[in-house]
């Protein structure tokens, strides 16, 4: 199915609740092939068109192995696409991070030889700035994700929760304008998870970035997103996106409402068929 | 201290003693190895006199060039082997089987190649030490989470500051081990090198010490080096050991 092609749009776009979206980051017709194409390859994603609006939070839902994290490399110029282009803010993105995009990984990405407050300096004195703007930004940060009584301490010595957070405020001293974050809560408990999304909303709201997250549970992308694209099974394309229609100011707190059950609803069932195709068990009954 | 700790001590402490009790009773004869304490007495007056420093000190700056040569050679070595992966498969088997080769039977070879001197010497001593370094090295950059790399490129770093900030750092721990060993592995080969090949140094003093019926230089000199070695090692483990405690995850 076409990506980019928004089901049944919300009643608040209707009434147009959202100012008219100008494109961020789009990828037009972008294949990823894993090996030689036709000769054994891996087809792990696309063809995908997707426009990443300015300012919105954008979430990936799709069965396992379906290409996200693929999807979010490309996007990122971590790899390079096999066919199709990738653009931010107008430019080509090929095989190299665009200045203004930062990235947060599930795995733990902290450095263990550094302290909180060296990791989370570590971008801004790679890109040469100067210390007294490092410092007046890392304590910032620092104090944003709550960590100021462990700055001095390292990862080893703290929670998987904390050490994302430092992962988290080196994307955040950066600046970017485009946060792009693989199931960066895939690792902690459900508690931490909600948490974490509330703080990952506070960031959006403080930067202005757009942030386009992966990730698995459906809950988190119908509680945190403005706008959720489905992907289907490998290879993977966006099959469906659908609005949330969620004021900007929000937290975890709009899980009771009644349109967070009717979203995530909707989303197992575009879901549901995909994720039986991807754990081999599609036609075994419904 | 720990309680490990503590028991170490105490284990050394009553070998020690049990030791000086069957010497002073005479269960151990004299002749055949004195009491510690005699022996620490024989090490003290033998460094006093400066009757062993030039030995002590060919000793030393041979294991000190065997052990530079070592760590330099297996770090650029594992480096470069590790970014040819075809060329490790092949070396692999090589690698695995280094130490089972007994060195010592090239001496001819060396002496003919380097002569007479601390050459041969500092290569048998490089020789077992290199191979040590070049294994951690190899497991060092194997272990670099692929995610750090990935934050590496999200910063934009070119692959010499990707290599001086990220990869070294996080191989540091292998490395670090990879240098202790090979440190352990050069006293072996110069030491046992002396004794064959050699005019000077401790291990050809000691061998000399043996030859002469001189039991009190001989076992000093061996307390020495057991001293030595020792206090080295406990040195570098702790340090391996607050290093390895920060990357615990």
């Amino acid at each position: 199915m076409k990506a980019n092609v928004a089901a049944k749009r919300d009643p608040h776009e209707e009434a147009g609740a959202y100012p008219a979206p100008a494109a961020h980051a789009e990828l037009k017709g972008v294949s990823r092939i894993y090996g030689v194409p036709g000769h054994g390859g891996v087809h792990a994603l696309g063809p995908v068109d997707l426009t990443l609006r300015q300012g919105e939070f954008f979430s990936v839902v799709g069965p396992s192995g379906c290409g996200k994290s693929t999807l979010l490399d490309v996007l990122s110029g971590l790899s390079v696409p096999t066919e199709g282009a990738v653009t931010f803010e107008g430019k080509p993105v090929a095989g190299k991070v665009p200045d203004g995009v930062g990235v947060v990984f599930q795995e733990d990405a902290t450095f263990p030889w550094l302290t909180v407050w060296d990791n989370i300096a570590f971008g801004l004195r790679r890109a040469g700035v100067d210390p007294a703007e490092i410092e007046r930004r890392v304590n910032y940060a620092v104090g944003f994700v709550g960590l100021k009584d462990f700055a001095k301490a390292y990862p080893v010595q703290l929670s998987g929760g904390m050490r994302q957070r430092v992962c988290i405020a080196r994307t955040l001293v950066m600046r970017p304008r485009l946060i792009l974050l693989d199931e960066p809560f895939g690792a902690l408990d459900a508690q931490t998870r909600l948490i974490m999304g509330d703080e990952l909303l506070k960031l959006w709201r403080e930067t202005g970035a757009t942030v386009m997250l992966i990730t698995h549970a459906l809950d988190e992308a119908a509680m945190l997103s403005d706008r959720i694209g489905v992907m289907s099974s490998r290879p993977g394309r966006i099959i469906e996106e659908i609005e949330t229609g969620w004021p900007r100011e929000r937290d975890s707190r709009i899980a009771s409402e009644d349109g967070f059950g009717q979203i995530t609803a909707r989303l197992w069932r575009l879901l549901r068929e995909e994720s039986l195709k991807a754990a081999g068990l599609a036609g075994g009954g419904s | 201290m720990s309680w490990a700790g503590w028991l170490r001590l105490i284990v050394v402490t009553g070998a020690v003693l049990l030791l000086e009790v069957l010497c002073r009773a005479g269960v151990i004869a004299k002749t055949v190895l004195p009491a510690p304490s005699v022996m620490a007495g024989d090490l003290y007056r033998l460094l006093a006199s400066g009757a062993a420093s030039a030995d002590i000190g060919e000793t030393l700056g041979n294991v000190a060039m065997a052990v530079i040569a070592s760590i330099l050679l297996g770090f650029v070595a594992g480096v470069a082997i590790h970014a040819m992966p075809r060329v490790r498969r092949a070396l692999d088997p090589f690698l695995a089987t280094y130490y089972a080769v007994p060195f010592f039977v090239f001496y001819p070879v060396l002496i003919v190649i380097f002569g007479l001197g601390a050459a041969p010497i500092v290569v048998i001593g490089t020789l077992f030490g290199v191979v040590a370094m070049l294994i951690n090295t190899l497991n060092g950059l194997d272990r670099i989470p692929r995610v750090l790399l990935k934050t590496a490129r999200v910063h934009g770093m070119d692959p010499v500051r990707t290599a001086l900030m990220v990869k070294l750092p996080s191989a540091a721990p292998y490395l670090f081990t990879g240098a202790k060993l090979a440190i352990a592995y050069c006293f072996i080969g110069v030491i046992a090198a002396e004794f064959i090949m050699s005019s000077s140094g401790i291990g050809y003093s000691i061998a000399y010490a043996f030859n002469n019926f001189d039991n009190a230089r001989m076992y000093a000199l061996m307390l020495f080096i057991i001293v030595l070695v020792t206090v080295l090692n406990a040195v570098l483990f702790t340090w391996e050991r607050r290093i390895m405690q920060r990357r615990r995850r």
